[in-house]
């Protein structure tokens, strides 16, 4: 649900990164807030368990610039990837203008994304959404991993309408701009269909 | 209620802080905000200076979220107050006009019941404010919208590629 402050001239949309345990969606944010400019983003906040496995969410405010002279705000939140959180992630999809799927793409973890992925879409179909009609992209994570799935076959699996995709090992932050680039456009676009 | 895209033009947020600053100052509170349930801040008054607003924003509709979760499991509808104490200062926070989240930041100086009177037509100003916002947004979808439009109609891929340059 974006919202369009016309008082400060600010746009401010969300998304969120989805996908299985451990796929790397804090990681993602981790790496985007390292690398951003202290006066360009607001605190990383982490709600996760004494073993550093998310709990409820993290949340990253970041500012990318001016756009048509309105600030260009994305918020960006990560689920709690473990199974058994499922009413703490329909919650954060709520008002979501964007998703990232972030899939692990270790073999041993084939399932844990197929599972996710089905679990979004279900939890989507709640609030009367589907990822044919949001801004959705897919991240293939830990692509620098020996075990990895050819991504010919992660597309089969998981993206069979072809959304935007991309490779990705956010521990080193390959691909993990342009994941959320990938998807800031596609969102930017929705916006600008939708006014 | 609104829409499912909230659009705020300066005359509303004229209007929602004015509220605001005097809740602030009949509950004798510290400071006051209006968030989006979805996480976004709209207006905020008194002290805010030193409050990371965003934040704020963010985890206060996470709570509200959880506590609808909780509601839900329950069998109520909402649970639409909630009140944190802490040493020095607390938070009272409550669900207004169904889609709005009124934050109070209040001390010593004031109590929780003085905070929940005076509440109570801030709430009713706030929901009035927001059924004229919708209705006007119904009647005009034009104005100010009309110049988003027109700029956001032009919007190229390039745009988007400079916002992530530097």
């Amino acid at each position: 649900m974006s919202f369009i402050n016309y008082a400060a001239r600010e746009i401010n949309c969300k998304l969120v990164y989805y996908g299985p345990g451990l796929c790397g969606k804090t990681t993602n944010l981790q790496h985007i807030y390292s690398k951003v400019e202290p006066n360009t983003k607001g605190k990383l906040i982490s709600l996760a368990t004494e073993t550093e496995r998310t709990l409820f969410f993290d949340f990253l405010p970041l500012e990318l610039g001016t756009i048509r002279g309105f600030k260009t705000r994305f918020h960006l939140y990560t689920v709690p990837g473990q199974v058994f959180y499922d009413a703490s992630r329909k919650l954060i999809l709520r008002g979501t203008d964007g998703v990232i799927l972030v899939a692990d793409s270790q073999i041993e973890r084939v399932e844990a994304n197929i599972e996710s992925l089905e679990n979004l879409e279900a939890n989507l179909t709640e609030q009367n959404l589907s990822l044919g009609r949001l801004p959705f992209v897919l991240q293939y994570n830990k692509r620098d991993l020996p075990n990895v799935v050819p991504v010919e076959e992660l597309q089969v699996l998981l993206n069979p309408n072809n959304a935007p995709w991309f490779e990705a090992c956010a521990k080193k932050g390959a691909g993990v701009f342009e994941t959320l680039k990938g998807v800031a456009k596609l969102v930017l676009n929705e916006l600008k269909k939708k006014t | 209620m609104l829409g499912a895209d909230l659009t705020l033009y300066e005359e509303d947020e004229r209007r929602l802080a004015a509220v605001l600053r005097r809740l602030c100052e009949d509950a004798k509170s510290r400071a006051v905000f209006l968030i989006d349930k979805s996480g976004q801040l709209i207006a905020a008054a008194g002290e805010t200076a030193n409050v990371d607003t965003t934040s704020l924003a963010s985890l206060t509709a996470g709570n509200i979220a959880a506590s609808g979760g909780l509601a839900q499991l329950l069998g109520e509808k909402e649970f639409s107050v909630l009140f944190h104490e802490g040493e020095k200062d607390n938070l009272h926070i409550s669900v207004v006009a169904q889609r709005a989240i009124l934050v109070v930041l209040f001390d010593h100086r004031s109590s929780l019941g003085l905070v929940r009177l005076r509440l109570k037509r801030a709430a009713e100003d706030i929901g009035q404010a927001f059924a004229e916002m919708a209705l006007r947004t119904q009647q005009e979808a034009g104005r100010g919208r009309a110049a988003f439009r027109a700029q956001f109609a032009q919007l190229t891929d390039e745009d988007i590629e400079n916002l992530f340059k530097g």
